[in-house]
């Protein structure tokens, strides 16, 4: 071991250290990134008035964020004139206690000529009703009956905004925070008295 | 004589509603199909979903990054090694992570297994509703084979929790590859068997062409993935799309079909098959030596920000969605895009005007998983 390090072939190694292979470097993790000259994001912008709030690029994914009151606008200009004709996904993401409201609704679009995302993010307060996309993408129906079972947020103009994962008359929406984690008592079918629907995981509480 | 409007009630009958399952084998696992029907004919049908909801979602919030991962095999438990590969590419999109290429192509050798398996279940099951028995014996056979691979590498036969943020946590036994290059070599074969008994068979036919028939246009809208979506004919493929571990190193083809019928959606899955005993067959050539887990810090802590990642699961695109806090060592939200689910949807047009029997074709060339629809 003590000739290993006296050897003369180290110090000269160490001179001279070839570039690591980035599996064995520390990782390097995104950073956020000003997107607003991007060709959509302008064209957003130029379509329809004070509908981008902010453009920015993480990891390389676009996220615009626009305002919940012209929603369906903003998508039907992505759809119609701009070729995102694919809904990947659409959710919801509770923030809890944050100023510009609670929710983040989210729509994840695709444009197959070039294969390009979109992530659009539009903040919704506590009790505000959305516009529905069902008429820009019929895709978007079980998503968003979805996203309300789980978050309780009301879309309207949804042909049939019913529960869909939980049943009807269940006692709360599970994705929100303040939704304990282990669960309620699921009595509300039952005991209507006790748990009225729609009073939230507090409701539970009190008549366990 | 003029033809009947399937719409139309043929006589002047009173609608019958039946409830189709939850319990009912056909409908693979917990499904339940509200259908009005005239006679034999489907007005309405309406899928009720729900009954094996678990509330994974919600777990992950809870749990620190890489417990999440026995979580995603039990969603999609036909596929879980593709469920894996999903949660840790997106992991390493968040977290900036490189993984070495061995590991990539473990990942890939173990994904295209599971694919395999995955459409050999579909294979049995889908032509069992159908009435055609013996495919079951044939395919299962050969899904065992599989399975005793994965059995050897990790342990697992069915949740397999094979994958890492960083990589894979194992090294191939030895002699591994030797088995699995001659499980490869003899598979091709057993598709021709599984062909014979199907792809000619006069009753297979009636029984799939023209069956649950959607154009392109309207899969797209209807935001269908996967072999459903290929069989309208659209060349759709996340792994050619957005490439991920290394499959832009390899060669394969992405078979479509023209009919957009069930038939079309099996001639596909065959063809898939097949693709994928070529990209093993690549894989197992060209695997390097080297590491198979990146360097990643013990405890991840990620940056706040969201991403999303997707994998060609074979149910479709399959991605995950997660949201991370400053620092944050659990997701502060991850959803997950179940192909399953979205490609469900399209359900009631597609037996609108059908027979029953018609009912039990299209659920099975949909080749939906009811852990994943439900979460």
């Amino acid at each position: 071991m003590s000739d290993e390090k006296q050897s003369p072939v180290q110090p000269a190694e160490e001179k001279t250290p070839a570039p690591k292979p980035p599996w064995e470097d520390k990782p390097v993790p995104p950073v956020h990134e000003d997107a607003s000259s991007d060709a959509d994001a302008t064209a957003l912008a130029a379509a329809i008035e004070g509908a981008l709030l902010a453009a920015d690029r993480f990891a390389g994914e676009l996220t615009l964020s626009v305002p919940y009151e012209k929603i369906r606008e903003i998508c039907s200009f992505f759809k119609e004139e701009q070729g995102f004709k694919f809904l990947v996904d659409l959710t919801a993401i509770d923030w809890m206690d944050r100023e510009e409201g609670r929710f983040d609704v989210v729509y994840w679009i695709h444009r197959h000529s070039d294969s390009k995302r979109i992530r659009l993010r539009t903040a919704l307060p506590l009790e505000e009703p959305i516009d529905s996309v069902v008429p820009v993408w019929k895709t978007a129906n079980w998503m968003e009956r979805e996203v309300y079972d789980m978050f309780g947020i009301i879309f309207e103009g949804h042909p049939n905004l019913e529960r869909i994962l939980t049943w009807e008359g269940f006692n709360g929406h599970p994705l929100r925070k303040d939704f304990p984690v282990e669960g309620i008592d699921t009595g509300a079918a039952i005991y209507p008295d006790v748990y009225p629907p729609g009073g939230g995981p507090d409701a539970a509480e009190e008549g366990a | 004589m003029s033809m009947h409007d399937p719409l139309k009630p043929l006589f002047d009958v009173e609608e019958m509603e039946i409830s189709f399952g939850p319990q009912h084998p056909a409908t693979h696992g917990v499904l339940r199909v509200q259908i009005k029907l005239d006679g034999e004919r489907i007005m309405e049908a309406k899928p009720i979903i729900g009954y094996l909801h678990r509330g994974t979602e919600k777990l992950f919030e809870t749990m620190a990054f890489p417990a999440c991962i026995p979580h995603t095999d039990r969603m999609d438990y036909v596929t879980s090694a593709t469920n894996n590969q999903g949660f840790c590419v997106a992991m390493e999109k968040l977290l900036g992570l490189t993984i070495p290429p061995r590991a990539a192509y473990i990942r890939m050798i173990l994904a295209e297994l599971q694919r395999l398996a995955s459409h050999l279940v579909w294979l049995a099951t889908h032509a069992i509703d159908i009435g055609a028995i013996t495919p079951f014996f044939y395919t299962f056979r050969e899904r065992d084979a599989i399975l005793d691979l994965f059995e050897e590498y990790c342990g697992a036969r069915l949740t397999l929790n094979t994958m890492r943020i960083g990589g894979v946590p194992f090294e191939l036994p030895e002699g591994w590859l030797d088995r699995c290059s001659a499980f490869i070599e003899a598979f091709p074969k057993h598709i021709e068997e599984y062909e014979t008994l199907l792809t000619e068979n006069r009753i297979w036919k009636k029984r799939t062409i023209g069956i649950g028939v959607i154009p392109a246009e309207e899969a797209i809208e209807m935001g269908m993935t996967g072999p459903p979506l290929r069989g309208s004919g659209v060349e759709w493929d996340i792994r050619k799309v957005f490439p991920y571990d290394r499959y832009d190193e390899i060669e394969f083809d992405i078979p479509t079909g023209k009919n957009c019928d069930t038939y079309d959606r099996y001639l596909v899955r065959m063809e898939e098959m097949r693709q994928s005993v070529r990209i093993i067959r690549q894989c197992i050539e060209k695997i390097p030596d080297g590491p198979i887990m990146a360097k990643a810090p013990k405890v991840l802590r990620a940056k706040e920000g969201m991403v999303y990642a997707s994998v060609e699961s074979p149910k479709g695109e399959l991605g995950y969605f997660i949201v991370a806090t400053e620092k944050g060592t659990t997701p502060y939200r991850c959803r997950v895009r179940p192909p399953s689910f979205v490609n469900l949807q399209a359900l009631p047009q597609l037996v609108e005007g059908a027979l029953v029997a018609d009912l039990v074709a299209v659920i099975g060339t949909l080749d939906i998983v009811l852990g994943e629809i439900d979460r």
